[in-house]
């Protein structure tokens, strides 16, 4: 699967290579080479450290990452060409930097997994990690600005000449892993305890209290900062892991009623997220200023069609931030509908495996935390996606391991450290004192899921 | 926490499910809208990467073409023949946009015109690239040629058009100075830019194409519209027409109006001359007294007939209106008799009215465009001669012709052409606030071979050209014009 990946990967950037017109160079094989040495290291230690792990879940992130890295370097040979027409000094190319951030994010992953030999530990520093998440996210927001401002949003950390980072990446890992441990804690209280209005069961404050701070000190943070998009996607998934843990719809429709009635009131309350609505709601009211981006956005897949323009061959760097929250219009106006939707099918399979991995484990703490990582990827690839192809407002966030950015690729690849840890700890089979009877619910498990998850005709 | 769980993976299949729906809305059903959005950059950036058609000029001679070349655009916009075409071809800039043929035509030759769009399909199926048209100008290279180098040998700034009588047929358009296009379709945004903002800076304009976008006064070339109406209304070539140096402009309280260097009309003394002599000598108070007693209707009627009625024509390019001015009193239309005043001309509307009478009257429509075609070379259209009417009546015409023949021989000057008979009228125009101090507008129209005319032609050369103050339009403008003729009739077209 690794070497599948790879494979793809080093055609694409060849592709890319041939439609810029530019001479084909043994380089570009030291670049997959690497690519694959890099990944099949990372992945005889997965082996080695987490033998029982899901087998599938490196190489789909591995072909996922390697798709964005094609197109950001894609990317850097447009940006390159403009500026010298333009007269100006060509920029620093991006896909070397993401190079080496894929790199430091494989460190990560391995460190996370060797550290994290066994995942429950992590429920012993629950209200730590709370603390941290919030505390982290709370920086960019105390900071003056020039420390932690880039394009509007004041929701970075800046290390001016060395290097930034997007605290909020990190604060949501941290914020899960709570979510997790708080709610499995609290089960039990929480699924059956509580007041019946109108059908709905409510929650008893003290039951969910913590958790509502850490949430609501979250979304302020966020929210004031302008970083929508990690403020919905917080919200989102800790919604869906409460949902989980107590398995009652009316916690979901409060839920909701909660979300319109903040979102209604962010409406009113910030111009930006006003701007947003409107451009959302006629993006071509406005073709040329606020409208530009997701219009651009827009001609860059009508003009990608079903097959695509080719690597190389559109011009996707027409739209701005394309290598970052635009990089699956980039995707789409070269790759087409097809490219898309093969990347969407490769989203979701992985998670499909992240939450087979949830059903599999047998803690409930391990379900939640794979649940809710596993969630939380899809929910942000559909934030994003959904942003820019006009499914809904759009909101900044970027797609998880193709978009070009430090802070997201580490915390993605921390998040696929702790599912395959869990996905080792729930396949490994029980000692062998006791054959275990609990093996037949999970083989059940997996036969159901196979058939629902894996789509027609995909790549896995 | 199975159960819910297991929904949760549902909901993530359902939001795949609607990613897709919506890309799939975007990328298949409204891609077609938003590939041909106006503001969709990428259009445009297709439209440059296409092969675009060729722009020849009569004789195959290509002007403008496509290279292939290397890069993400494909093809590279390249003007063989460089600054001698500039202005009726003008450049194709992504920055700046396209100008001169390349605007006007552009539909044809970028491919979007509807009748190239069946063969794309065609081309489309079979995987070949779209082309575009092609566009053949009526231009002829050695006429072009001649009248460029005449034009730039000498440093003038100015113009040149020369047409063919019997058909309309802009043999030449040339402005002065001019500059290579080449730079301005360049690939590289700096190379537009740095050409452009030279281009622009530089004075005199380069950019400007002063055949048919400037407007000057005709001086005394307009003596052939008074002349063409004063046939018409009693006057014949042997009527007496004042001698004298200087006459007195009615209503102005003694303001004057004074032949060239104040002589007396033909070396007459100031005695009364014949209307021929009068146009040969180029007597500003004989065409005073006669625009005065002709009065400003008649005049008008005539200056309309001949195209001088404030609108512009299309030729293949715009050109832009020239006027009579507004006439006001007696002592301007004493001035208008004499091309001055608030009278208003293109070059290219001097060399149309000089074709007109070299017609025989016969206005025919000019045209700048002889054919379209398209990429495997069969025509699409093809401009017919077509008459706009009888300007001027046929014996009207060939009197006018004769008096221009006697004209051409009172012309000083260099280039003459043994055996060739050639009809002409200079014109030394006055302008600016201090006209008597400012160098004139040299001037020069004309048709030849007199009995059967094969060209006509407008030379306009600005600011006295390289003798300043005392410029004439025979000595400056002449030279250059009899040289086109040469090319004109060498070439047998």
């Amino acid at each position: 699967m690794l070497v599948f990946a790879a494979v793809v990967v080093t055609s694409a950037l060849v592709i890319v290579e041939l439609n810029q017109n530019r001479t084909l160079s043994w380089s570009l094989a030291y670049y997959g080479g690497g690519y694959l040495l890099a990944l099949a290291i990372a992945h005889l230690l997965v082996r080695r450290y987490a033998p029982y792990a899901d087998p599938l879940l490196l190489p789909i992130v591995a072909l996922l990452n390697g798709i964005g890295l094609v197109m950001i370097y894609r990317l850097d040979l447009a940006r390159a060409i403009s500026a010298v027409n333009r007269g100006e000094e060509v920029p620093t190319p991006q896909a070397a930097l993401q190079l080496v951030w894929t790199g430091v994010a494989l460190v990560f992953f391995l460190i996370v997994l060797l550290v994290v030999r066994d995942h429950t530990v992590l429920q012993s520093y629950a209200y730590t990690l709370a603390l941290v998440g919030v505390v982290v996210l709370a920086i960019p927001a105390v900071l003056p600005s020039s420390l932690s401002e880039v394009n509007g949003a004041q929701i970075w950390i800046r290390v001016p000449g060395l290097f930034s980072i997007q605290p909020a990446e990190f604060a949501k890992i941290a914020l899960i892993i709570f979510a997790a441990a708080f709610l499995v804690s609290k089960r039990s209280v929480l699924s059956t305890a509580g007041k019946k209005v109108f059908g709905l069961v409510l929650p008893r404050a003290r039951d969910l209290g913590p958790l509502i701070v850490a949430l609501v000190l979250a979304l302020l943070v966020l929210v004031r900062g302008k970083d929508l998009g990690t403020a919905l996607l917080l919200f989102g998934t800790l919604l869906a892991m409460i949902y989980v843990a107590t398995g009652r719809v009316s916690w979901l429709i409060i839920g909701m009623l909660g979300f319109a009635g903040g979102a209604y009131l962010a409406y009113q309350l910030f111009s930006h997220v006003r701007v947003r609505v409107d451009i959302w709601l006629d993006p071509f009211g406005d073709p040329l200023g606020n409208g530009y981006q997701l219009v651009q956005s827009l001609f860059g897949l009508g003009t990608g069609g079903i097959f695509g323009t080719g690597l190389g061959a559109g011009r996707p760097d027409i739209v701005p931030f394309a290598s970052t929250d635009f990089i699956m219009a980039a995707l789409g106006e070269e790759l087409g509908l097809v490219g898309v939707t093969a990347i969407l099918l490769c989203f979701l399979i992985l998670t499909a495996r992240g939450i087979r991995t949830g059903l599999a484990a047998k803690d409930g703490f391990g379900t939640l935390l794979a649940g809710g990582l596993s969630f939380s990827l899809a929910l942000q690839m559909f934030i994003v996606v959904g942003g820019v192809t006009r499914l809904i407002p759009l909101t900044g966030l970027t797609t998880p391991f193709l978009s070009y950015g430090g802070s997201s690729l580490l915390s993605n690849y921390v998040i696929l450290a702790l599912l395959v840890r869990i996905s080792d700890s729930s396949r490994r089979p029980p000692e062998p004192v006791r054959p275990a009877p609990a093996a037949v619910p999970l083989a059940e498990a997996n036969t159901q899921m196979v058939p629902a998850l894996n789509p027609p005709g995909g790549k896995a | 926490m199975k159960r819910p769980l297991r929904r949760l993976g549902a909901a993530v299949i359902v939001m795949v499910v609607l990613l897709l729906g919506n890309i799939a809305y975007t990328q298949v059903i409204k891609a077609d809208d938003y590939r041909a959005d106006p503001n969709n950059k990428r259009t445009l950036v297709a439209e440059y990467s296409r092969q675009r058609g060729q722009i020849t000029a009569a004789g195959g001679v290509v002007i403008a073409r496509s290279d292939p070349v290397d890069d993400q655009y494909q093809y590279q916009r390249v003007y063989p023949e460089g600054a001698v075409y500039a202005h009726p071809v003008g450049y194709y800039s992504m920055r700046y946009g396209p100008t001169g043929v390349e605007r006007s035509q552009n539909e044809i030759l970028s491919g979007e015109a509807p009748e190239l769009i069946a063969g794309q399909l065609s081309d489309l199926i079979t995987g070949r690239d779209p082309r575009g048209g092609n566009v053949q100008l009526t231009l002829v290279p050695a006429v072009q040629q001649a009248a460029y180098s005449a034009m730039t040998d000498k440093g003038y700034v100015g113009a040149v058009v020369a047409i063919e009588p019997s058909s309309g047929k802009i043999l030449a358009m040339v402005s002065t100075p001019s500059y290579d296009p080449t730079p301005l379709a360049s690939h590289s945004d700096a190379d537009q830019r740095q050409a452009y903002n030279d281009l622009v800076n530089a004075d005199p304009s380069p950019l400007l194409n002063r055949a048919i976008s400037a407007v000057y006064p005709p001086g005394s070339t307009f003596k052939l519209v008074i002349a063409a109406a004063a046939l018409q209304n009693g006057y014949t070539p042997q009527s007496t027409v004042t001698g004298e140096s200087t006459i007195t402009l009615p209503g102005t309280g003694g303001a004057t109006l004074s032949n060239f260097g104040g002589e007396t009309c033909a070396d007459g003394g100031g005695a009364d001359v014949t209307l021929t002599q009068a146009l040969a000598f180029s007597c500003n108070t004989a065409f005073a007294q006669v625009a005065m007693s002709l009065g400003a209707p008649v005049v008008r009627k005539q200056a309309d007939a001949l195209g001088v009625d404030d609108q512009g024509v299309d030729i293949g390019l715009d050109v832009v209106g020239s006027r009579l001015g507004d006439v006001p009193d007696t002592a301007s239309l004493a001035q208008t008799g004499i091309g001055q005043r608030d009278v208003a001309v293109t070059p290219f509307q001097m060399a149309w009215i000089t074709a007109t009478i070299a017609n025989r009257g016969d206005k025919m429509a000019p045209h700048l465009i002889a054919q379209t075609t398209k990429p495997d070379l069969t025509v699409i259209s093809q401009t017919q001669p077509q008459s706009l009417g009888q300007a001027i009546p046929i014996p009207v015409a060939d009197q006018l012709r004769d008096m221009m023949v006697e004209s051409e021989k009172h012309t000083p000057g260099s280039g003459s052409i043994a055996d060739l008979v050639i009809a002409s009228k200079t014109g030394t125009a006055e302008h600016g606030t201090d006209p008597k101090n400012t160098p004139p507008h040299a001037w020069y129209v004309a048709f030849a071979p007199a009995d059967n005319p094969k060209v006509a032609v407008a030379v306009l050369v600005e600011d006295g050209g390289d003798l300043g103050t005392n410029a004439t339009g025979a000595k400056v403008a002449g030279p250059v014009g009899r040289s086109v003729i040469a090319a004109a009739l060498a070439g047998g077209s």
